[in-house]
C-alpha cells in the first residue's frame, strides 16, 4: 500500500474541534462532514484537497475529543495518509480502526514543506520527498496492529477470528 | 517489578499474572458507554459489520447527552436511532430525556460504575471514572461497536506518572485548579498514552467531586487515565450506590513510575487556562483586566453538587453583573432535582442567571450558549481549543466553579477571593 500526493501542513496540538467542528455531529453522515473538514484553521483544504494528499503536522495531532468523525472526514476527503511528530491516542486508535493510514516521524515533519510533492509507502515506512527528493523512515507498526490494518479496520479483524 | 495500579486492574482483566508497560493485551470489559453523537456511528459500524446480539445487555450504557433536548431535526434522528437500538437489545442502561443526565456526572451517581472496573466508552472524557479506582478510558465508535459485540477490547498497558499529593487545598480552591495547574505544569500532551496516577497524604482530604473532576481531565493532558486510589470517602461515595461489588485493587509498593511529580495542594490557587489550550494556565488574579461575556457552569468536568454549593453560594442574594450571560447546567436530573429543592435554582434566577436541564450543549458548541465572533466566556467547561464554544474568534477560559461564578458577579475574570471575602 502506498500513497502520493502533495502536502497540506500544520502546526501541533492540531485538535478534533477544528478537524471537525462539534456543531456539525447532528449527522453521522461521513461525506456531508467531509465538506467541514479543517475550516476553522483553514478554510481552504477542502477546496483544494486532491485523492491521495498527505497531511503533515507537529506534536499530538487529534488531541481533545474522542469523535471518530474526526480521522473519517480526514479519510473521506480524500487524504492517503496523516504523517505527525506524535499522535494523541484516542485518534492514533481510531485512525487504525476504520483504516486511515498515520506515520510518526518529526524527521519528515520538520523537513517537509507545505505543497510538496511526496509519495508514501505505508508497508516499508518510507516517505520521499519529491519535491526535494530527501526520504525519510518511520516507524512501521507492531505486527499486532498491522494486522488489524491489513484485515481492514478493527471490525473485519474481528470478523476474521 | 510491580505494578502500577492501572496495570492491576488490566492483568485483573486480561487473566495474567502481569503485564508490564508497552504489552499489548485483550482484557475483558465491564462496561461500554456511549452518547447520542458517537453510538449512531457506532450502531451503523455494529451492523455492517453483520454482528446481531451484543455481549451482555446490562454491561452497556447509552447516555443522550450532547444535544438533549434535541436541538434540531438532525439530532433527532440520531436520538431515535440510539433509542431503537437499544430498545432492540434491551439495553438496560439506556438514559433519554427526564431520566438522562451528562454521562459522566450521571454514571458515578446511579452507581452504573464502581471500583476495578475496566471501562471503554466512546468519549473522550471516560476517564472520569478512575476517580472511583476503575480502569476507565475514552474510544472512538468502532471500539465501541467492537466492545458492545465481544465485551472485550485491546489496550497496549500503559506506563504511569505518579502524582504525589500532599497538604489541604485552600478554601477558595477546587478539584478543578488542581487539574488545571498540572496541566499547566506538563503540557496538554505531558501524560500522552500514560495512566495519571494519584496518590500521597493530599488524597484524603480531596472530595469525591473534586476526584471526578480531576480525573475528568486527565485526557487534557494527552492521558489513557486518571486514577484515585480506593479509601474510605471512594468507600463511603460507593455505599448503597454500586449496583455490582467494588474491587480494590492497589499499586504495588515496588511500581515503576516514569515520573513522580510532587503536588503540594495548599500551594494551589484559583487557576485559569486561557485561550486556546488547557496548557496555557495563569493565575486568576493575574487576569482582572480580562473582560468576559458570558458565563457557563456546568459540563461532565463540574456540573457536580459540589459545584452547584459554590456557585450557589457566591450568586445568592448577589447580581450578575450587568450586560453578562450566565448560564448554570446541574449534571444530573438528581441534581436539578437538589437545586430546585434546596432553592438554589430561585437563587440563580433572582440574581440574573438562567438554568437548564443537563447536557454538555455549549461546552462543545452545540447549543445552549454558542458564542459570536469577539466574545468571551469563563467555563468550567473542559476544552478552550479555536471554536470549541462558536465562532472562531470566540475565546473560552476555563475555571473553577467558584471563579466563574466570581467572574459572573464583576464582569472580568476574578479570584473568587475577591468576592466572598
Amino acid at each position: 500500500m502506498n500513497t502520493k500526493g502533495h502536502v497540506f501542513k500544520y502546526s501541533d496540538n492540531v485538535d478534533t474541534d477544528v478537524i471537525i467542528p462539534a456543531r456539525y455531529l447532528n449527522t453521522p453522515d461521513a461525506k456531508e462532514l467531509a465538506l467541514h473538514c479543517m475550516e476553522d484553521i483553514d478554510t481552504e483544504f477542502v477546496k483544494q484537497v486532491q485523492k491521495g494528499d498527505v497531511m503533515v503536522a507537529g506534536w499530538n495531532f487529534g488531541c481533545g475529543s474522542s469523535r471518530e468523525h474526526a480521522p473519517l472526514v480526514i479519510k473521506t476527503c480524500g487524504t492517503g495518509c496523516v504523517i505527525a511528530k506524535s499522535f494523541a491516542r484516542i485518534f492514533y486508535r481510531n485512525a487504525i480502526n476504520i483504516g486511515l493510514p498515520i506515520l510518526e516521524c518529526p524527521e519528515a515533519v520538520d523537513e517537509i514543506s507545505s505543497g510538496d510533492e511526496v509519495s508514501v509507502d505505508f508497508d516499508t515506512g518510507v516517505i520521499t520527498d519529491i519535491t526535494t527528493g530527501e526520504t525519510y523512515k518511520a516507524q512501521p507498526f507492531p505486527p499486532f496492529i498491522q494486522n488489524i490494518i491489513s484485515a481492514g479496520g478493527l471490525l473485519a479483524s474481528l470478523k476474521q477470528n | 517489578m510491580g505494578m502500577t495500579m492501572t496495570q492491576k486492574i488490566l492483568a485483573a482483566h486480561a487473566g495474567l499474572d502481569t503485564v508490564t508497560a508497552g504489552q499489548l493485551i485483550n482484557a475483558k470489559l465491564d462496561l461500554v458507554l456511549g452518547n447520542d453523537i458517537t453510538t449512531p456511528v457506532a450502531v451503523n459500524e455494529f451492523k455492517k459489520a453483520g454482528f446481531e446480539e451484543v455481549f451482555n445487555k446490562d454491561r452497556i450504557a447509552i447516555v443522550l447527552d450532547h444535544f438533549v433536548p434535541n436541538k434540531d431535526i438532525k439530532a433527532a434522528e440520531q436520538s431515535k436511532q440510539c433509542r431503537g437500538f437499544a430498545c432492540d437489545h434491551c439495553i438496560s442502561h439506556f438514559y433519554d430525556v427526564g431520566k438522562m443526565g451528562i454521562e459522566h456526572a450521571l454514571l458515578p451517581e446511579q452507581g452504573v460504575v464502581t471500583a476495578g472496573d475496566c471501562i471503554i466508552g466512546a468519549d473522550s472524557h471516560t476517564c472520569t471514572y478512575g476517580a472511583l479506582g476503575a480502569f476507565s478510558t475514552g474510544v472512538g465508535s468502532t471500539d465501541m461497536a467492537a466492545g458492545m459485540a465481544t465485551g472485550m477490547a485491546w489496550f497496549k498497558v500503559p506506563s504511569a506518572i505518579k502524582f504525589n499529593l500532599s497538604g489541604r487545598l485552600p478554601s477558595n480552591c477546587s478539584g478543578k485548579d488542581v487539574i488545571l495547574t498540572i496541566i499547566g505544569q506538563i503540557g496538554v500532551d505531558g501524560a500522552l498514552y500514560r495512566s495519571m496516577e494519584f496518590a500521597g497524604e493530599g488524597v484524603k482530604t480531596l472530595s469525591m467531586d473534586d476526584r471526578l473532576c480531576i480525573c475528568n481531565m486527565a485526557i487534557e493532558a494527552g492521558a489513557k487515565n486518571g486514577i484515585f486510589p480506593v479509601d474510605d470517602v471512594t468507600k463511603a461515595y460507593m455505599d448503597g450506590r454500586s449496583e455490582r461489588e467494588p474491587v480494590i485493587f492497589e499499586a504495588d509498593s515496588d511500581a515503576e513510575y516514569e515520573k513522580v511529580i510532587e503536588i503540594d495542594l495548599s500551594s494551589v490557587t484559583p487557576t485559569v487556562s486561557c485561550p486556546h489550550l488547557p496548557e496555557n494556565t495563569k493565575p486568576a488574579s493575574e487576569l482582572s483586566d480580562i473582560k468576559i461575556d458570558q458565563v457557563v457552569i456546568g459540563s461532565c468536568t463540574n456540573g457536580r453538587m459540589e459545584d452547584m454549593e459554590v456557585a450557589y453560594r457566591t450568586l445568592n442574594g448577589k447580581k450578575i453583573a450587568d450586560g453578562i450571560r450566565c448560564i448554570i447546567i446541574p449534571g444530573t436530573m438528581e441534581i436539578m432535582r437538589e437545586c430546585v429543592e434546596r432553592g438554589y435554582v430561585t437563587a440563580f434566577i433572582d440574581a440574573g442567571a438562567v438554568v437548564s436541564t443537563p447536557t454538555c450543549g455549549p461546552c462543545l458548541g452545540g447549543y445552549m450558549g454558542i458564542l459570536a465572533a469577539g466574545e468571551r466566556c469563563i467555563a468550567t467547561t473542559n476544552r478552550n481549543f479555536v471554536g470549541r464554544m462558536g465562532h472562531v474568534e470566540s475565546e473560552v477560559y476555563l475555571a473553577s466553579p467558584a471563579t466563574a461564578a466570581a467572574s459572573a458577579l464583576t464582569g472580568y475574570i476574578t479570584n473568587p477571593s475577591e468576592v466572598n471575602a
